[in-house]
């Protein structure tokens, strides 16, 4: 019986093996050795019908919670999506296209990829954008392994207001490399003690990784950042882990810096248990050579007709191997395309109207839990769409609590940093109402 | 002819939008006093546009696409197969889609169950002891794959900086070993178009990490003496690392656990039928053998008393290697598609796949070159070699078949066969389409002794015709300017 998804009959298969002149489909596998070929059928049931897959998925998708009232942001970050953004990129013309190794007909993907990069160095104030990356956390890797490619340096200056995770990928591809991670602190205000930073900075630094908003949810300064990387020849790289920030906040570009990575999951990409998301890494014009990942460029045909390929391809480890500048192949291209359509709608006043809400929301919350006697707003540093609370009690006893009430209340920080073990890291985006922060706060004081 | 398709930064007018923002019942403030020094004044040059005009801008940039939805896209080693819509309706689930990867582990326990699932499901397709779901494409898990196999040769205080590779392997493989810190030694094939085991015995020392090695391999071929090359290296005490990229033939054939491997990625993208959405997103789990297991990034995965949780906790982890725990949406699609076919299906598929691939070889033959003329796997190898008599390249052939309305095959690559070009049926087409797709090979084959023009200036009916590559390279335009 064929199934659903394999059209050949028992008859054509016949037909075909004549052809091919052998007497079974046994006999197309004779180059695996008998004695290494799997005996029986794995243990696997079905096959199932379409009807009982999707019954068990469903079921799956119902243990899973997904009506509680949720200020979890950290990373990964829950905005409306317009509805036209995830049915026009499902279009099965982009969605199940492979990556466009020939231009003549894969011209959609590779314009929107093209729109896609002159949107991200219009976000970032940089000269150009690759293609896309797996996700922050890895964008953020590649851009230490780029500016030792660039400066042949192996000191990097990692803030832990850098997102924790982001940190910990760092590491692991730094791990065989000889790289030297210097962990620079924060202060009161949640913001990286860039004094410190520019006491560590030698002649052997290669970048300052520094993000905004961080990890806190606090902005920090890409200006200094920039400054001090540059009185030793070592790059800045800016890191943005809720993209929507850079709608209202000066680029990295403008402050200085040399390279800007992170996470754009936020523009049209649902939260999705962590993946798949939208690594995204810009840079100045001279950092073209280094820079990892695909890159479309413009040209025209042989009749003078503009058109898009991909570019600038001995970089890539299909033709350079070993010395090409990433080993990415696969990265994540139809998540750039959602972004893209996301970024294309909302455009310029919408993207910062969106932007601007954000920052009220987190300006409403602040002011109510800053009226709380049952708890502070831990770091005074300017915010945009996160902030860190203090409890003054066990965060995590407090947020479990609150589950029972309907509400998940943030991220309670001592997993990551266990000096904030009273603290929950709060995100407010537009899908909060003004009652829902209300509710917040109230459930809060009340477990409090 | 169509117009020139415009950008979108081109179709922008100053004051429109697609969207409005809702009203949260927050009164909104004034950015520019909050922000202060932070304040940025505009996103100059940012398009402004209505939703239709967005919508209209991109279904008509879809139209200049080819996908597997239109017709047969045989890319060799890309494994282009159909992918079934279920699989974007159980991955849209409020239930998944909407979950976010920090809330706490009682209200994930459905997502938690369902990668623990696919993590048993790859470990008995692929006879391996535990798969890490945490890789976000195939380069990504040799790159996990090799950190693991570094990461045991430091516990067992060896220093191994060597890793061998086939010279018939994708770009990939070198490249993720060097990241590792190791120094890449080829591996030549021989007239079998297999490892040369002479070539690897004279290359195999204390220093050596791993062979990392894709089977089936490039060619199409299957590395028969796999077994004998997993005893060699590991009597070396080296690794046997397998490139999963071409597990599509093998499914329910044979377990590469069975076979020696040691550790493996899987691309889902490929073989399990997660959309390749004009490149990516993909997933590359990596399954290891008992002794690699410990390796494995952070989180993983533990059951007690009947909850799932997230353990981190694991000193000898490479550590973690991707954001959270994974592209999870890729998950959902790939266990959607393993239950919907079960065993007997996933057997079939390597079965169907590998008689659509020795079909066009035997239609083809007699027109084509063929550096390896026997049984193949899921993919064909043929060669320009015929044609190039008459000054027709593979590329010309390539461009060509663009006319007959299909998609090329993968060109110029494996690297060590001249003119290569690497066709890949798959399992899920239909004998009507394959036979169509040998029609027009065969009708290129023909032009190129009797028109061979009208191959080499090809493709004629696409929006743009050949574009100028090196000119894109030369003088680079990678953004729009006004």
């Amino acid at each position: 019986m064929a199934g659903r998804y394999i059209p050949l009959t028992e008859d054509e298969k016949r037909r075909m093996l004549e052809a091919v002149g052998v007497a079974s489909i046994d006999a197309l596998f004779e180059a695996i050795p008998a004695e290494l070929r799997q005996r029986g059928e794995l243990k696997i049931a079905g096959p199932q019908s379409e009807l009982e897959v999707e019954r068990h998925l469903a079921s799956l998708a119902d243990l899973n919670t997904h009506s509680c009232l949720s200020f979890v942001g950290a990373g990964a970050y829950q905005h409306h999506i317009p509805a036209h953004v995830g049915q026009t990129a499902l279009r099965s013309e982009f969605s199940t296209a492979y990556t466009p190794y020939q231009p003549e007909i894969s011209q959609g993907t590779l314009q929107a990829v093209f729109e896609f990069q002159t949107m991200m160095c219009q976000l970032t104030g940089l000269d150009i954008s690759n293609a896309s990356l797996y996700d922050g956390a890895t964008a953020t890797a590649e851009a230490m392994l780029m500016s030792n490619r660039a400066n042949d340096r192996k000191t990097f200056l990692i803030p832990r207001s850098l997102h924790p995770e982001y940190r910990a990928v760092c590491r692991t591809y730094a791990a065989n490399l000889g790289f030297n991670l210097v962990e620079i602190g924060f202060g009161a205000d949640g913001r990286s003690d860039l004094a410190e930073a520019a006491s560590a900075a030698g002649a052997d630094l290669s970048a300052i990784i520094l993000q905004s908003p961080n990890f806190f949810g606090c902005l920090e300064d890409w200006t200094e950042a920039a400054r001090i990387a540059h009185a030793h020849d070592a790059l800045a790289v800016a890191v943005t882990a809720e993209a929507l920030s850079l709608a209202l906040i000066k680029s990295p570009g403008e402050c200085g810096c040399d390279i800007a990575v992170g996470e754009a999951q936020s523009f049209g990409i649902p939260v999705s248990f962590g993946g798949p998301y939208l690594g995204f890494l810009a840079a100045r014009q001279k950092l073209v050579r280094n820079m990892p990942g695909r890159l479309v460029g413009q040209t025209i045909d042989k009749n003078g007709r503009r058109g898009y390929v991909l570019t600038l391809a001995t970089r890539e480890q299909h033709i350079r191997r070993e010395k090409a500048t990433s080993n990415i192949c696969t990265n994540q291209g139809l998540c750039a395309l959602m972004a893209t359509i996301y970024m294309a709608t909302l455009g310029r006043r919408g993207l910062r109207d969106l932007a601007c809400l954000n920052l009220s929301q987190a300006a409403y919350l602040r002011k109510a839990i800053e009226s709380s006697r049952k708890m502070r707003v831990r770091f005074s540093g300017t915010c945009f769409n996160e902030l860190v609370v203090d409890l003054g009690r066990s965060s995590k006893e407090v947020q479990e609590r609150l589950q029972d009430r309907g509400v998940i209340a943030g991220l309670p920080l001592g997993v990551f940093f266990p000096e904030l073990a009273t603290t929950l890291l709060l995100c407010v985006t537009e899908t909060a109402r003004r009652e829902d922060i209300d509710t917040l706060v109230r459930e809060l004081e009340a477990v409090l | 002819m169509k117009p020139e398709m415009k950008l979108i930064f081109e179709k922008s007018r100053e004051g429109r939008t697609g969207y409005q923002v809702p009203d949260t019942g927050v009164e909104s403030v004034d950015p520019r006093a909050h922000l202060g020094r932070w304040f940025r004044e505009d996103i100059a040059g940012f398009p402004e546009l209505s939703e239709p005009e967005v919508v209209r801008h991109f279904v008509n940039l879809s139209k200049l696409n080819y996908s597997i939805d239109e017709g047969m896209y045989p890319l060799g080693s890309c494994t282009m197969k159909y992918n079934p819509k279920i699989n974007e309706t159980t991955a849209a689930m409020d239930g998944f889609a909407g979950v976010h990867p920090y809330w706490p582990e009682r209200q994930i326990q459905g997502a938690l169950r369902l990668m623990r699932d696919l993590e048993h499901l790859l470990c008995e397709i692929t006879g391996l002891a535990a798969f890490s779901l945490q890789p976000a494409a195939g380069a990504h898990g040799e790159l996990t794959g090799m950190l693991m196999v570094t990461a045991h040769n430091k516990s067992r205080g060896e220093k191994r900086d060597v890793v061998l590779i086939p010279d018939s392997a994708h770009g990939t493989n070198p490249s993720s070993a060097h990241i590792c810190g190791l120094k890449v030694q080829q591996i030549a094939s021989n007239t079998r178009g297999r490892l040369d085991l002479e070539s690897l015995r004279a290359h195999i020392s204390p220093s050596v990490a791993a062979l990392m090695i894709t089977n089936p391999n490039t060619l199409g071929l299957f590395e028969d003496e796999i077994a004998k090359i997993a005893g060699m290296l590991h009597e070396a005490g080296a690794q046997l690392y397998m490139d999963g990229a071409n597990m599509n033939a093998l499914l329910g054939k044979v377990r590469p656990g069975d076979l020696g491997v040691d550790v493996l990625h899987l691309n889902l993208h490929k073989t399990f039928s997660t959309p390749h959405g004009g490149g990516g997103p993909g997933a590359g789990p990596v399954g290891a053998a008992k002794h690699l297991e410990r390796f494995r990034p952070v989180p993983v995965i533990e059951e007690h008393d009947g909850q799932l949780r997230f353990a981190s906790n694991r000193p000898d982890s490479v550590g973690k290697v991707k954001g959270f725990y994974g592209n999870f949406g890729m998950l959902v699609r790939a266990y959607t598609y393993i239950l919907s076919l079960g065993a007997s299906g996933l057997r079939e598929i390597a079965e169907a796949a590998v008689l659509n691939a020795n079909y066009v070889r035997a239609k083809l033959s007699d027109r084509y070159h063929l550096p390896y003329s026997c049984l193949n796997m899921h993919e064909v190898i043929l060669s320009d070699k015929k044609q190039m008599v008459h000054g027709v390249t593979t590329l010309n052939i390539a461009k060509r078949l663009m006319d007959y309305g299909f998609h090329p095959p993968t060109i110029y690559f494996p690297l060590i066969v001249s003119g290569a070009m690497m066709i890949e049926p798959t399992e899920s087409e239909p004998l009507d389409e394959i036979d169509r797709f040998i029609a027009a090979m065969r009708a290129i084959a023909d032009e190129a002794e009797t028109n061979p023009d009208i191959v080499k200036n090809a493709p004629h009916s696409t929006t743009v015709q050949k574009l100028d590559e090196a000119r894109a390279a030369r003088t680079p335009i990678l953004r729009w300017k006004p």
